[in-house]
């Protein structure tokens, strides 16, 4: 199969400097977090599965990079990049992750289902596309309340496929909703090729069913999302309407940790490999001295610390009662 | 007190809901200047607009899912999903979504959404727009779950279930649209969880479901004549259900039968009949017995639609074999 080269565009002059050390510290920690949760599933310290996003940070940290503190987003099983990137805590991440009492949902939902509403991520969503038409739910209530939010539904390749991605962005161009359609394009569903899911040749496309545009991007360049989810963000937010926006990217690992992905080309994914966005982004804040290379190191330090105390956090915190598990449903 | 039919109940309980909180809103098909399939929203887009009594294209996952995600984020929606039969195609949003998002974020999560739709059969409407479903919702812990049989219970349980603060399933039956009964002039609503006693008796207790109540008043009204003095019970609610009332009834007669139109297999009825034998099984003098749908896609003939449904005559039935 053929995959399409990430371009290599430089750092636009006016992008303020602060805002890439931003989205360079979003990528690292989703990565840490990333690479740490492995590292304990594997250790049997964490319960259920896992869905790793390592390799598609660019796309969460670009995009919410765009997003207002009080716009929403709802994203996926693969969702950790998506609410570290909005700006959700180690900490209470990593119990929930342990199904411990301090977790955001209480142990309740674990790594595929966090949510938190006062930071506007709706939830992580386990069944695949089942966020979109949750989306665009709040971008109804969005435009109704004249709040001027708009809200980011992430959602893979796969989800495209699925009658609610199509039902929810017909109804978002009739409603000309305030909303952004952000697929992740990692070539594969579950184990299924793009190739074998649709016979369009990018995701982006499915737009024009609906009237709305679709854009397709480098997602291991996190600058190429961030522009092109600024100008989504901006068209939504002033009456706009939808965007598609599709992001090109690849997941490093198997669908789930222990999944051994041999349907992948070992070729393939060290092609991918070697377009590592989070390297190939640090690379480039060195070659314009936006920053230098110790002071990428401290970044990376800095991380590991906060990670390392929020498992610590998650490790000390109390395990719900078994009756703990009769509480939270709708009063 | 006016005579108002049942579509004009439910009609009155959305407009008075809609003047109350401009959070309140409507979603569905064909519910704006066509005013419904069956016309219970006619006239309230004439009063609120294009923006709060919304057609969709026809999407019932989107309808769905959109209310939840407005619900979720401050709104009060009422999505409509036109027969209950189309239930199956917004099934993920009401059942794995509304019902458990609140659950799943640990109680953060506010879902303040009613699923309006109507059931049953007797219009010849064949196999895909006659079923009575409720046995699905109610199966699915985080739903509530509503079957108004008058006009009266319509209106005061709709404004309830818009008001209240987790998701409802509130099942409107179409061939009760066209009944009329009284309905105070004054607001009131009624609380989920009570039922009502429809007719006192002392032999035999019919919980009874939706139109179902009708019929079963027209049974004990026959029964009455031989000599056999039915109490008739409308849950009004199965989610939550009052087992109390229920329960002080069977202590009384000693005898129950449940009635729906809904199959009988797994059906809310065999779920009635076991919480109270569990509760109360020393005060049955007989066993329960469930007059319920058969277990069969309902037929479009309506000599086959009438056999498969239960009629006042099989309740007659029943309740004179457990005499017997």
């Amino acid at each position: 199969m053929s995959v399409q080269a990430p371009a290599s565009g430089a750092i636009p002059t006016a992008l303020d400097p602060a805002l890439l050390l931003r989205i360079h510290l979003t990528m690292v920690r989703i990565r840490q977090f990333e690479q740490r949760a492995i590292e304990l599933f594997m250790a049997g310290e964490l319960p259920g599965f896992l869905h790793s996003c390592l390799g598609q940070e660019a796309v969460p940290a670009g995009v919410c990079a765009a997003l207002r503190e009080d716009d929403y987003i709802t994203s996926t099983h693969r969702g950790h990049g998506h609410v570290i990137a909005k700006g959700l805590s180690f900490d209470r991440m990593m119990a929930e992750l342990y199904g411990r009492t301090t977790g955001y949902c209480k142990g309740k939902g674990g790594s595929m289902h966090i949510a938190d509403f006062s930071q506007g991520v709706l939830g992580a969503n386990g069944i695949v596309g089942a966020g979109i038409p949750i989306a665009t739910g709040a971008a109804l209530s969005a435009q109704m309340r004249r709040s001027g939010q708009v809200v980011v539904a992430f959602f893979g390749d796969g989800a495209t496929s699925q009658g609610a991605f199509h039902e929810a962005a017909n109804l978002a161009a009739v409603w000309n909703l305030p909303v952004v359609y952000v697929c992740e394009n990692n070539l594969y569903a579950v184990s299924t090729p793009v190739s074998r899911q649709m016979r369009v040749n990018s995701v982006a496309q499915r737009a024009a069913a609906y009237g709305f545009p679709g854009v397709t991007v480098d997602g291991n360049d996190p600058l190429a999302v961030y522009e092109a989810a600024r100008a989504a963000v901006e068209r939504a937010r002033s009456g706009g309407g939808p965007t598609l926006l599709e992001c090109r990217t690849y997941r490093w690992m198997g669908h789930y940790i222990g999944d051994p992905a041999t349907y992948r080309p070992a070729e393939e994914v060290a092609w991918w490999k070697e377009r590592d966005p989070l390297a190939l982004f640090e690379r480039k804040l060195i070659e314009t001295d936006i920053c230098s290379q110790e002071e990428i190191q401290r970044v990376h330090e800095q991380v590991r610390a906060e990670l390392e105390a929020a498992i610590e956090f998650a490790r000390q915190s109390p395990a719900p009662a078994p009756e703990d598990a009769l509480t939270d449903l709708p009063q | 007190m006016s005579q108002l039919y049942y579509r004009q109940a439910i009609r009155d309980a959305l407009r008075e809901e809609m003047r109350r909180d401009e959070r309140v809103f409507l979603l569905g098909l064909d519910i704006g200047r066509f005013g419904g399939t069956y016309k219970a929203t006619q006239g309230l887009w004439e009063e609120f607009g294009d923006e709060r009594v919304r057609d969709t294209p026809l999407s019932e996952a989107a309808i769905a899912g959109a209310a939840v995600g407005a619900a979720m984020t401050g709104m009060r929606p009422v999505a409509e999903i036109m027969y209950m039969d189309f239930i199956t195609i917004a099934l993920d949003q009401i059942a794995n979504q509304a019902a458990k998002l609140t659950y799943m974020s640990g109680g953060q999560a506010r879902i303040p959404v009613v699923f309006r739709t109507q059931e049953g059969a007797g219009r010849s409407s064949a196999a895909q727009h006659a079923q009575s479903l409720e046995a699905w919702v109610t199966h699915i812990p985080g739903l509530k779950v509503v079957l108004p049989a008058i006009p009266y219970d319509a209106k005061g349980l709709l404004k309830t279930a818009i008001r209240d603060d987790g998701p409802v399933v509130f099942i409107e039956h179409k061939l009760l649209y066209g009944v009329k009964g009284e309905v105070p002039d004054e607001e009131y609503l009624i609380p989920f969880g009570q039922a009502r006693i429809v007719r006192e008796g002392a032999d035999v207790t019919i919980v009874a479901l939706s139109r179902m109540v009708l019929k079963a008043l027209d049974a004990a009204e026959e029964l009455a004549r031989e000599g056999i003095s039915v109490e008739v019970i409308d849950p009004r609610t199965v989610v939550p259900l009052d087992l109390e009332t229920i329960l002080a009834s069977v202590h009384k007669t000693g005898r129950l039968i449940v009635t729906h139109e809904g199959y009988t297999r797994c059906g809310v009825g065999a779920e009635i009949a076991t919480q109270v034998v569990e509760h109360s099984m020393h005060a049955l003098k007989r066993p329960p017995r469930r007059v319920c749908g058969r277990n069969v896609p309902i037929p479009f003939a309506p000599v086959m639609e009438n056999y498969v449904i239960p009629q006042a005559a099989d309740l007659v039935n029943a309740v004179r074999e457990l005499m017997s």
